[in-house]
């Protein structure tokens, strides 16, 4: 079984590299494509799968954050991320690993409960975050959060680094299972 | 506006439903959103006709438009009428021509009024390069009759064409000169899989291999061409219940659970085929959904073996 290790290869010079996995091809890509459009001094890179693991007969860049897309409409969606998350290394949970979902907007649509999704995240210590990707104003919203997050994942924003950034989204928006 | 043309329209808006007064006008695209939006559609019928009546007359809308309208309100109500089909055959040692819209409708148009006094020709395009065509006849001294119209609808890529039943039969024979004298088929077009090629090169799909093993099974499954039309497909389930758990309760039970399914959509065909390519479902579907169309069927019943 290949797993996602988070430091088992060099940087590239300047370069930060996402793995976005979800079932959801068509708006993956459509996030990818906003993600992209965003000012970002470090050359981006991203990475869409549909599921881990990924080939491994291939030549990729260190991979600096994975999100992982679930559908809140398709239990199909969340069943793909929950076995792909059985293929990434626990030290990857230190901050470069989260969690999207998309369709809560359409609560009549939703065979997944929210809380579902946010007891996934709390699990991995990781943060959640809400967005309907079909909505180019909301997609462009998350596209900008996951740039800034991506950049202090690689390690470009000095003084900041992927746990730091954990501890200080974790202390706002998700408290510890044990403060609950 | 001429009496005869207002009358026309009249008459052609009180024949379209209450309830699908807006979707119609809206597909006729001759009135603006905000022209329709100043409409009353809440008062009675005739008043609202009235109303619709002055705002065409305002725009100037000429016995071209109305007939578009009526093309608009038939395609909305096509299973009201009887049509007859024609297929046309090539004769030996033709040419295979390209074919070309606008000039299909250029001389059809023109080898009608060459044949005929009098006669009004209207096109529509349609759906999967279909085009609705609408022929009022008149005599030699009669201008045409806008309510006996004729409807020819010609697949472009086929060699099929159907009319609605025509009132007079003797113009039949004109018609199937006119597709003859026009005279071409085409060989159908070859439609590639739609793969998105990604011309940004800092997006790298990982599961290239996989998207396109989908691709290949769902093509493989449903073809390449657009799929019948078909609204749902039901299953009625009597089968004992089969659970991944020990002692399900349900599972222990003798008789078969009776349970009733109804899959229903506007392109019921055409959402199964974009189930794997759009990521909800596995590729190959279950055969439970993918042999409908091979068997003609789609009611079903399931039994244990």
């Amino acid at each position: 079984m290949s797993v996602l290790r988070p430091l088992d290869k060099q940087p590239g010079l300047n370069t930060a590299t996402i793995l976005l996995v979800g079932t959801e091809d068509a708006l993956l890509q459509q996030l990818a494509d906003a993600m992209l459009k965003e000012d970002c001094a470090s050359e981006l890179k991203i990475h869409l799968a549909r599921s881990l693991p990924l080939p491994s007969d291939v030549n990729r860049p260190r991979i600096d954050l994975i999100m992982f897309v679930v559908n809140l409409h398709s239990k199909y969606s969340l069943q793909n991320v929950e076995e792909s998350l059985r293929h990434v290394d626990a030290t990857f949970f230190l901050g470069k690993v989260g969690f999207l979902a998309m369709g809560a907007g359409q609560e009549s649509h939703c065979s997944i409960h929210r809380n579902t999704v946010t007891k996934l995240a709390n699990t991995y210590r990781s943060p959640l975050f809400f967005c309907d990707l079909e909505r180019e104003g909301f997609r462009a919203t998350v596209a900008q959060r996951l740039v800034r997050m991506l950049q202090i994942c690689a390690g470009h924003v000095p003084g900041v680094s992927a746990l730091n950034l954990l501890s200080l989204l974790r202390s706002s928006e998700n408290p510890a299972p044990e403060d609950l | 506006m001429d009496e005869t043309v207002a009358e026309f329209f009249k008459r052609t808006i009180l024949k379209i439903p209450m309830t699908e007064m807006m979707t119609i006008l809206k597909a006729w695209d001759f009135l603006s959103e905000k022209q329709l939006q100043n409409v009353n559609f809440r008062q009675r019928k005739e008043s609202l006709v009235q109303d619709l009546v002055l705002l065409c007359e305002k725009k100037r809308a000429s016995v071209h438009d109305a007939a578009l309208l009526d093309i608009v309100y038939t395609q909305f109500h096509r299973h009201r009428k009887v049509w007859d089909v024609f297929q046309m055959s090539k004769g030996p040692g033709e040419d295979i021509d390209l074919f070309d819209m606008e000039q299909f409708k250029s001389s059809f148009k023109k080898i009608l009024q060459r044949a005929l006094k009098n006669v009004m020709v209207s096109f529509r395009d349609a759906e999967e390069n279909a085009v609705w065509i609408r022929i009022a006849w008149g005599t030699q001294y009669r201008k045409p009759n806008q309510y006996k119209p004729v409807y020819v609808v010609y697949y472009s890529q086929t060699p099929y064409a159907f009319t609605s039943s025509c009132p007079l039969r003797s113009n039949i024979p004109l018609l199937g000169q006119t597709f003859e004298t026009y005279n071409s088929t085409t060989p159908l077009q070859e439609k590639s899989l739609e793969l998105d090629i990604h011309m940004d090169s800092r997006i790298i799909h990982e599961n290239r291999i996989e998207k396109e093993r989908v691709q290949r099974v769902t093509q493989e499954t449903f073809g390449d061409y657009s799929q019948p039309r078909l609204e749902f497909a039901q299953y009625k389930l009597e089968t004992k219940f089969k659970s991944d758990f020990n002692g399900d309760i349900l599972a222990e039970r003798k008789e078969p659970l009776r349970c009733l399914i109804k899959f229903s959509s506007p392109h019921l065909l055409e959402a199964l085929k974009s189930l794997a390519p759009a990521g909800i479902a596995d590729a190959p579907l279950s055969p439970l959904l993918t042999c409908i169309p091979n068997k003609g069927m789609n009611y079903f019943k399931i039994k244990d073996k």
